[in-house]
């Protein structure tokens, strides 16, 4: 069975259609990534897969683990090992982002049945993935995000992927503010995290990223569909010639389809 | 509307779970207010001659005040008039006279306080936590007294002072917050029925924080308790004062006086969890609470510390202060305001700097949910004499939905051109991005509002007794309960 599985998947917000008939099949181990030019639906699908409510599916299902993932509030999708890392990482004054990992984490562990962690078995763990990051220790009692610079906010995005151990981790152009110091060390993280028992969807606009973090499969988003589907070849040959024959090559295929 | 939005809704219209009503004989005054009234309060508190002048004279004052409709307007909060000869100005528990021991209390009376958590009885006191349990207008238990007589701290209901310690009464009463100050401190001044008293003396440091816990049990009577403290030279004591009542559908006024002295080098921190009846999620009934509370630094290096946090009450009125008389002496104030529902608040505080090189801290957090309205006035006024003089203020608000309201209103008054002065301000509404944020990390749409609330007060919650702000957290997500929205 395919970890996640999204048919003929619509969705709108105002009352605007973005998603026009999404079809993708992720198995666990695999890493996807969903390319396109800007206002294609590339964080819109991102957003759906996390549950954001501002989103209003109109058609299709998605099957996450054999669940149907759209009957499920955002948290439910959490806890059942959705991972979202944030294009723009939301500040939090006055909560520590140790803390704030911890209760997200023994919310996420209560939800399965399992034992809270305390702070003794919790920090060994955090400071293991902070080294892992490059982070510095005093980044556990600074408020989450507050004051953090763009790279930082990502370093904390993929931070707390690696203590929350998702089977399904979405980066939503993770990639998007970094500098390439910043990018090598955050694609650093993302390739540890990869296993057999995880699937990564990396949405990005450029190719840069997919550099670091080699994807499986390359998928072009294009006007809320996908249009094209390869291997990282695709991302290459993206590089070279832009979104622009693409969208000419399938207008031609389907002239009328919109 | 997300469901996050919705999820706000529920978490802000959560019940108010400390409106039982104690079933008890309690022996009242009659309705009204007249100098008969407070012959017969003074009566039957058994108060000596000068404590009676002292009401009276208060009382011609607030009467020449209700007289000229001089009750304080300017307040950001609307409420209908208060029939002040509609209001029952004393009510006791019936009890034997002179309690010897805790197990002559009335039972009905000992359950009320378990019930809110505040156990009396001997064995399951609250380690390091002496509480005096003011039950209606009178004080019904004071607990570890004798311990804390062993080192010399007076820590008893203010009738007991009055009758044991009159000459401490008599030159402390009425020096920090005198009856002419307000309307409703000449109220208070008139018909107090009881309090608590505290003396620590010089160069002790009191080994456990004081408490007083206030319950308005009874209908349509008004609270009107009055606390007086004083640390004496390098002394030390740290109190707290917590209240709740019964959900009732009419207004109840509660109108408290409190009077902080610190001498020489003496600290005085004074923490309060405000949680009276707040009224129901129409706004009907709740408690008025107009409380003038101020502290004197009246010695060098003195200092005085007040943090509120206030949840309950229809109407909150209060204005913690210090006057900073003594040189080098510190004044400070934190503040966590709620208002939920149809709840109005207008607090803050007044710095006023008399002495050399006089510090002030404000830090001011208000939270409006519902259609709450929650206004922020503070005063900070540097005179002549205080040369060198500081203050930091900073002034957060936090919106939740988009019915309610936050307002500032800081005045700053300086005289002396060496003073510095910090003054910063902003305002916020708990976004659905940041609900959105937590929610996709595992949290619950309430685990989140209380969250990110809880993470905006830090800075209060820190300057609380350690076992308080647990409480106090606590009690800040049971109120928002209903709120995301």
């Amino acid at each position: 069975m395919s970890l996640l599985q999204i048919r003929n998947l619509h969705a709108q917000v105002g009352g605007h259609e973005i998603l026009k008939g999404i079809d993708l099949t992720v198995n666990a181990g695999e890493v996807h990534s969903i390319m396109g030019p800007n206002g294609s639906g590339k964080s819109t699908l991102a957003q759906v897969l996390s549950r954001h409510q501002a989103f209003e599916v109109t058609g299709g299902e998605i099957l996450f683990n054999g669940k149907d993932l759209l009957a499920m509030k955002p948290e439910e999708a959490a806890c059942e090992g959705v991972f979202m890392a944030f294009q723009y990482p939301v500040e939090i004054p006055g909560i520590g982002n140790a803390y704030f990992v911890r209760t997200a984490l023994n919310a996420i562990r209560k939800y399965r049945g399992l034992d809270e962690l305390d702070a003794m078995d919790f920090l060994p763990l955090y400071r293991e993935k902070m080294r892992l990051l490059d982070m510095d220790e005093k980044f556990m009692n600074r408020s989450v995000n507050e004051g953090f610079s763009g790279g930082e906010k990502k370093r904390n995005e993929i931070l707390q992927m690696a203590m929350l151990e998702p089977r399904l981790a979405i980066l939503d152009e993770t990639d998007s503010g970094l500098d390439i110091d910043a990018l090598r060390i955050v694609a650093q993280g993302v390739n540890v995290m990869r296993s057999p028992e995880r699937a990564m969807i990396v949405v990005t606009h450029y190719q840069r990223l997919l550099n670091y973090i080699a994807p499986d499969f390359v998928h072009v988003l294009v006007d809320g569909r996908i249009l094209r589907s390869g291997g990282p070849e695709l991302a290459l040959e993206l590089e070279d010639k832009g979104y622009g024959w693409i969208e000419t090559e399938a207008g031609q295929i389907a002239p009328a389809s919109a | 509307m997300g469901s996050s939005t919705e999820t706000i809704r529920d978490l802000t219209q959560q019940d108010y779970k400390w409106g039982f009503v104690t079933d008890i004989e309690s022996e009242r005054v009659p309705r009204g207010l007249t100098e008969d009234t407070i012959r017969l309060i003074s009566a039957k508190k058994h108060e000596p001659e000068f404590m009676l002048d002292w009401r009276l004279r208060a009382f011609r004052h607030w009467a020449s005040l209700e007289k000229a409709q001089a009750e304080p307007k300017w307040a950001n909060v609307h409420y209908g008039p208060i029939d002040y000869q509609d209001i029952i100005y004393y009510s006791a528990p019936k009890q034997k006279p002179n309690l010897k021991s805790l197990n002559e209390l009335d039972p009905e009376i000992l359950r009320t306080y378990e019930k809110l958590g505040i156990p009396l009885a001997e064995q399951q006191r609250l380690a390091g936590v002496a509480v005096d349990a003011v039950f209606d207008s009178v004080s019904v238990a004071t607990t570890f007294k004798e311990k804390l007589g062993e080192l010399g701290i007076v820590f008893c209901s203010f009738s007991e002072a009055v009758e044991k310690y009159p000459e401490l009464v008599k030159q402390y009463l009425g020096t920090v917050v005198p009856h002419t100050d307000n309307f409703f401190a000449a109220l208070n001044a008139a018909v107090f029925s009881d309090g608590s008293f505290v003396y620590v003396p010089k160069g002790v440091r009191c080994p456990m924080e004081l408490s007083t816990y206030f319950r308005i049990n009874a209908a349509e009577t008004g609270q009107f308790e009055r606390t007086l403290i004083i640390a004496d030279e390098g002394a030390y004591v740290s109190y707290l004062e917590g209240c709740t009542a019964p959900i009732r559908d009419e207004n109840q006024l509660h109108a408290a006086v409190v009077e902080l002295i610190a001498l020489d080098n003496a600290q005085i921190k004074y923490s309060t969890v405000q949680n009276w009846y707040p009224g129901d999620k129409q706004g009907r009934g709740g408690i008025y609470n107009f409380v003038t509370k101020r502290g004197k630094c009246a010695g060098i290096n003195s200092k005085i510390s007040w943090t509120q946090v206030e949840t309950g009450s229809a109407i909150t009125w209060k204005y913690p202060g210090c006057i900073l008389q003594g040189d080098n002496s510190v004044g400070e104030f934190y503040s966590v305001a709620l208002t939920n529902n149809y709840q109005q608040a207008d607090t803050g505080t007044k710095m006023i700097h008399l002495g050399k090189n006089t510090r002030s801290t404000i830090v001011s957090k208000g939270i409006s949910a519902g259609h709450g309205q929650n206004t922020y006035r503070g005063m900070v006024k540097i005179l002549k004499g205080a040369t060198g003089a500081r203050n930091y203020t900073q002034c957060d608000s936090l919106l939740i939905g988009d019915q309610c309201g936050a307002h500032t209103f800081p005045y700053i008054e300086v005289k002396n051109s060496t003073a510095r002065m910090e003054h910063e301000a902003s305002t916020s509404k708990i976004g659905e991005d940041q609900i959105f944020y937590l929610q996709q990390r595992g949290l619950k749409a309430e685990e989140a509002v209380s969250m990110i609330v809880n993470g905006f007060c830090k800075q209060v919650f820190r300057e609380l007794p350690m076992e308080f702000a647990v409480e106090a957290q606590k009690l800040l997500g049971i109120s928002l309960e209903g709120s995301v929205g």
